[in-house]
């Protein structure tokens, strides 16, 4: 018995089913994992062959990164037990983290606008998009 | 408020903790979710530079290399290898919570062996992948010559291609590929690095019957919770450096 603290009277288990719960989550996981690497490889023969989609790539790049937010959720929720901690808790960690979806729509939608402002003729940087250049052209990606 | 005779508990009218989770168990959180931050900034950081570029190496391309397999072209194949061991060595650390959960001494012991065997697995393959990726040898155009460099922090051999004295050949890509690849493998590394070391230090203890005379196991959750968090920041990892 837990007898160290006698305000925290909560405890998680121990419950029967927890293992199974826990190989169940395993086999999600490693199933996601599988389907992540299957739509990447997807993604590999696409861009090899001839003039892929960009729009249809762009899509199953979003479908992956759903896959891992799902990851993360079974990681986050079975594996450290969140889930299973009281509700106010787990919101002081995870209301927090949605401060994630503003920072990652700005700092991406900035970084698009650098790369349009340098492709821009009287832009910052003009920069010529190639790639089969005659020898002597100015050589892409040099910083 | 509620009149009825209900089973709610009044977790903030005093006496008990609120949140009923005890005080290590919340501070490693709360560092977690700033760590959390920490390596979601640098992820960012590298999107924002990767989406400023007209050309970005393709992962498949850069990645493909297996140990002892030459130079055959296997893309995602070590990667997945890596990305395995850890969801294996996440699992067998919730095991090990859940022997400590019924103060099963013998059952702790055997589950942290195998998280530590896990973590040494892991680094050992990123240890390999660096060092394929430093010493590796690519004809890169320079200066209108050809040289044969690797990817460093300084260094990226994975530029765009061009056609030189009849042969496509590539051009120095962009060298924030390199800096933000070892920067934030690096960072992750070093934590499943500390990682490992928390686990030898929780088996040790394990081991000396500390947790045993203390009468529970929660320092097992602590340092699985960090485990985790080790193995979740790897999804991440693995969806922006190979994936994507």
């Amino acid at each position: 018995m837990n007898t160290h603290s006698p305000e925290v009277t909560f405890h998680h288990e121990p419950q029967e089913g927890q293992v199974k719960k826990i190989i169940k989550t395993t086999i999600l996981l490693s199933v996601i994992t599988i389907i992540e690497l299957i739509l990447g490889f997807v993604i590999y023969y696409m861009n090899k062959g001839e003039a892929p989609s960009t729009t249809l790539i762009l899509f199953i790049k979003g479908v992956i990164v759903i896959l891992s937010l799902l990851k993360a959720f079974y990681i986050v929720g079975v594996f450290m037990h969140l889930g299973d901690e009281i509700r106010n808790f787990a919101l002081t960690i995870v209301v927090p983290l949605l401060l994630f979806v503003w920072f990652i729509a700005a700092f991406l939608w900035d970084g698009d606008s650098w790369k349009n402002l340098r492709n821009t003729v009287g832009g910052s940087k003009p920069y010529p998009q190639q790639t089969v250049a005659p020898k002597d052209a100015k050589k892409p990606g040099v910083e | 408020m509620a009149t009825g005779a209900t089973a709610d508990i009044k977790w903030w009218g005093g006496g008990r903790s609120p949140f009923n989770v005890e005080y290590g168990k919340v501070m490693m959180w709360y560092f977690l979710m700033s760590d959390a931050f920490t390596f979601g900034a640098f992820l960012i950081s590298y999107g924002t530079i990767r989406f400023s570029q007209n050309y970005w190496p393709d992962p498949n391309h850069v990645f493909n290399a297996f140990p002892f397999a030459g130079h055959a072209n296997l893309p995602l194949a070590f990667v997945s290898l890596m990305t395995f061991i850890l969801i294996i060595s996440s699992v067998t650390m919730v095991l090990a919570v859940h022997a400590g959960h019924h103060n099963d001494k013998k059952g702790v012991i055997k589950w942290m062996i195998w998280t530590i065997i896990g973590g040494f697995a892991f680094l050992g393959c990123q240890a390999w992948e660096w060092t394929h990726l430093i010493l590796g040898d690519h004809e890169v155009l320079i200066n209108g010559t050809i040289e044969k460099i690797g990817t460093t922090v300084t260094r990226n051999p994975w530029g765009a291609e061009v056609l030189h004295n009849g042969t496509m050949v590539a051009t120095p890509g962009p060298v924030a590929f390199g800096g933000y690849f070892f920067g934030i493998t690096g960072f992750h590394g070093f934590h499943v690095f500390s990682g490992v070391v928390i686990n030898i230090i929780m088996l040790l203890m394990a081991i000396n019957g500390t947790f045993e005379r203390r009468g529970h196991y929660n320092m097992i959750e602590k340092a699985g919770l960090y485990w985790h968090f080790v193995d979740l920041v790897w999804v991440f990892v693995f969806l922006c450096f190979y994936l994507v």
